[in-house]
């Protein structure tokens, strides 16, 4: 399923002049939702980080990093420094998904429903993959059951198709399936 | 026995189907509504990753939203995050797919399936025979009432 951040590997660096032939080279792992986002990123951080811009700049390559593979459920952790409205902070969360892009797309939405923290005011420092072991939160770990198993209570009938749908129903709907 | 069913039926709080790995669904909503699944991860609180298998069902490995599925009373004997190739072996030795067919619950699916693709012609043959059939019941009603 396509999401909406990408990670991307973008690397550049100062342009050349006189004094300085060949410049440090530097490459950045970011997450933006296209390769123009990412460039664009690029430069925000590494003005931060080192005496460059675009204007004095160059970007030298930008790749995506696509998922190795989707078909096993990882645990990722993510530490992150992000700005609240009356400081900014350092935070760790876990987040259990088939793909890293998943992970951050859920990551920044989860940031924006709890800390009403915006993407501009979210810097991802750090991603890796945690082993079930090494996971801190709970909402992550009551997954690391072998024998899990948990019923579905309160189901919320849906027709089949939205043509189905319908403005009445004959008999109440039941929502107790086992 | 019965008391160890019952007992089970009140530890489980009433439930007797669970979101668990081996756990084969129905999918209800979507582009592959009304094809089996088995469930072989729990991802998080709403998705689980689920593998039809492709052989025998056309769904492949993928995410899906529990509010998608429809649990079934099937559990495949399988581990977390079967091969295609363990669950397919599974679904043939326990005969999943025949027992899921002779179940009501897919019974009444096909009927509806098969009710929803007929012609103007099959109606009306499907209109004589219910006409027939009632002829039958209520000669019969009256031979008993009489």
């Amino acid at each position: 399923m396509p999401t909406k951040m990408r990670l991307f590997q973008v690397v550049g660096r100062k342009a050349p002049t006189p004094n300085d032939e060949s410049p440090q080279i530097y490459r950045m792992k970011l997450f933006a939702p296209n390769e123009v986002n990412a460039k664009s990123r690029f430069w925000y951080f590494m003005h931060q980080m080192r005496k460059m811009k675009k204007t004095t700049g160059e970007i030298l390559d930008v790749n995506e990093i696509t998922e190795k593979n989707t078909n096993y459920v990882k645990n990722y952790g993510i530490w992150i420094k992000y700005n609240s409205r009356s400081g900014t902070h350092n935070m760790y969360r876990e987040y259990r998904d088939v793909s890293l892009n998943a992970a951050i797309d859920t990551l920044y939405n989860d940031m924006a429903g709890r800390h009403r923290s915006r993407f501009q005011s979210i810097q991802i420092i750090r991603t890796a993959t945690v082993k079930s072991s090494d996971c801190k939160r709970v909402t992550t770990t009551q997954f690391h059951d072998s024998k899990l198993k948990y019923p579905l209570p309160h189901r919320v009938v849906r027709p089949t198709t939205k043509q189905l749908r319908s403005k009445y129903l004959a008999t109440r709907p039941s929502t107790h399936f086992n | 026995l019965v008391f160890l069913g019952i007992s089970l039926i009140w530890y489980n709080m009433g439930f007797t189907r669970f979101v668990e790995v081996g756990r084969v669904a129905l999918i209800n909503y979507g582009p592959d509504a009304g094809k089996l699944c088995t469930i072989i991860d729990m991802i998080d609180n709403n998705r689980v990753l689920v593998d039809g298998p492709r052989e025998k069902t056309g769904i492949h490995r993928q995410v899906m939203t529990t509010k998608r599925l429809s649990l079934t009373d099937f559990v495949a004997k399988i581990p977390r995050n079967a091969k295609e190739k363990k669950i397919v072996a599974a679904w043939e030795e326990q005969g999943i797919l025949a027992a899921w067919e002779s179940t009501s619950w897919a019974k009444k699916l096909a009927t509806k399936k098969r009710r929803a693709a007929l012609s103007d012609f099959d109606r009306f043959k499907v209109m004589i025979a219910k006409k027939q059939k009632s002829e039958i019941v209520t000669k019969k009603l009256s031979e008993i009432s009489a």
